[in-house]
């Protein structure tokens, strides 16, 4: 099975940690990534919101450049997942999208026959690397560490059957198989307001503040997510959500990828965690 | 007919999707176009149960819920709908679109009608997720991939300068921490992604 990595532009910046994470993680556990090459946004749900035709183009180059590299696309922003996800669906259901997609990105010298299959990077270690196979390499076991399982809304919505969309589980057994606690969390699959923080900011400060409450209150020492828009909201905003609320959260916030890299003995630096907002070094003192 | 409330409009439209006599067909000329666009489909199938408006986490901030803005629609209320704030308070969460018991992709919905909005001028002035979506747009047919930065920055200019202050201590922290860059990341075959775009742009949208 061949993949090929799509980090897409958020783990170029607020996200960086998620990218090292990542590639450090793959490495370990033996899954060879290549890069799409010469990638270009996937147009998030900004570009969907304003020209839906356009935003499938955008897209469409992505799902082209990866058809022509041959192997499954692999996407680490749940935001990314859904969109390209999307543009597969549309090109498949809908023969008219499909023949203007095609005609514009023909002017660029590409085609497209549908062929890449979009997969989110927690599916890929899960279902293809197993629990088993990381457990097996685990060097420092998280005993004890209560961790609240975030997966917010794209990874497991809307049609994709990975995990429940509404109760899903799988974090919750990588986090056992890692040797910590995976508490209760009964918002794990709730919005955290996405990309409203930058426009509707008081709207997605009141859905963190309902997510931390469920984790604080359920005995969550750290929380982790799978997603860098997630993880910006619940890191660096947290400190708002704070002072709009008077609550007293904090809650380090890492992405899955950094805390299987802890477990495996990885080198916190080279895992980013040095760039939490929130920071985990005190907590985790005792892992690394 | 402009006297007529939300609720009576909604009354005599709701469910009347296929009916004649009565009301003029222009009154339903909005329903027509929302099932003649990709995504737009579900309008049809829509029972009224309110399952999105309950699972929606956004619905208590919307001009109208999702459940209302359906019936709206299918009551030909074409300006009341796009002018209204609910699909910009939209995050796409999918609650609604993994609940529905009559399969309605809402989420899909909530595209048609911002699309309808923005292109049909109808998006209030003031209109910030719409702002910050522009900015966006701006920005990636640019450079090809997303430049916080310079998006913040087209995005306060067109809005409220003021309102940036606030922001200042996360852009900060997020500096400080190696997460904001200065300079965007272009993509290397910029000629390809631009004329794939202008290309697009010749065909009309994603309907008919
Ligand atoms: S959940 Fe589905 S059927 Fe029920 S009101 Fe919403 S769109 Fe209509
Ligand atoms: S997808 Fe949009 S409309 Fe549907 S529940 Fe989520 S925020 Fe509400």
């Amino acid at each position: 099975m061949k993949y090929i990595y799509y980090p897409g532009c958020s783990l170029e910046s607020t996200g960086i940690s998620y990218d090292r994470s990542t590639r450090a993680v793959c490495r370990v556990l033996g899954l060879e990534m290549e890069d799409l090459e010469d990638w270009n946004c996937c147009g998030s749900t900004a570009y969907f919101a304003i020209d839906e035709l356009l935003s499938l183009c955008f897209s469409g180059r992505n799902l082209a450049l990866a058809e022509g590299q041959g192997g499954d696309l692999v996407a680490p922003c749940s935001a990314c997942y859904t969109v390209l996800h999307k543009t597969n669906r549309y090109l498949k259901d809908y023969p008219d999208v499909r023949a203007k997609v095609g005609t514009a990105l023909a002017a660029g010298g590409l085609s497209y026959h549908g062929g890449t299959k979009v997969r989110h990077l927690a599916e890929v270690i899960l279902n293809d690397v197993g629990l088993e196979a990381i457990a097996s390499r685990v060097q420092r076991n998280l005993h004890g560490l209560k961790v609240a399982t975030y997966y917010g809304c794209q990874l497991v919505r809307p049609d994709v059957g990975f995990d429940h969309p509404e109760f899903p589980q799988s974090l919750g057994t990588l986090v056992e198989a890692l040797g910590g606690e995976a508490v209760k969390f009964p918002l794990m699959s709730r919005c955290c307001g996405g990309g409203l923080i930058m426009s509707e900011e008081q709207i997605a400060l009141g859905l963190l503040n309902k997510l931390l409450r469920s984790a604080t209150d359920n005995g969550a020492q750290v929380m982790i997510a799978a997603c860098p828009l997630c993880h910006l909201n619940l890191d660096a905003y947290q400190g708002k959500v704070n002072r709009k609320f008077g609550a007293q959260y904090n809650l380090p916030v890492l992405y899955f990828t950094q805390l299987i890299g802890l477990a495996l003995g990885i080198d916190p630096q080279a895992l980013g965690l040095d760039k939490n907002i929130i920071p985990a070094t005190e907590l985790l003192a005792a892992y690394v | 007919m402009a006297s007529a409330s939300i609720e009576e409009k909604i009354e005599r439209g709701a469910g009347l999707a296929t009916a004649d006599g009565g009301e003029p067909k222009a009154e339903y000329g909005f329903l027509e176009e929302v099932r003649s666009i990709p995504g737009g489909e579900g309008v049809d199938l829509c029972i009224q149960c309110g399952t999105c408006t309950g699972s929606c986490p956004n619905a208590n901030e919307m001009d109208h819920t999702p459940r209302e803005l359906i019936a709206m629609i299918r009551a030909g209320m074409r300006d009341q709908v796009l002018s209204s704030n609910s699909m910009w308070y939209c995050a796409s969460c999918y609650l609604c679109t993994v609940r529905c018991p009559r399969g309605v992709k809402y989420t899909d919905l909530m595209y048609v009608l911002k699309n309808l909005a923005w292109q049909s001028k109808m998006a209030k002035r003031g209109n910030r997720p719409l702002a910050m979506a522009r900015s966006f747009v701006d920005v990636l047919n640019r450079f090809g991939r997303v430049h916080e930065a310079t998006m913040l920055g087209v995005y306060y200019f067109r809005t409220n300068p003021l309102t940036a202050l606030p922001l200042a201590p996360i852009g900060i922290g997020l500096l400080t921490h190696g997460r904001l860059p200065l300079f965007p990341h272009r993509i290397k075959n910029q000629a390809q992604l631009q004329t794939i775009v202008r290309k697009a742009q010749e065909l009309g949208g994603i309907s008919q």
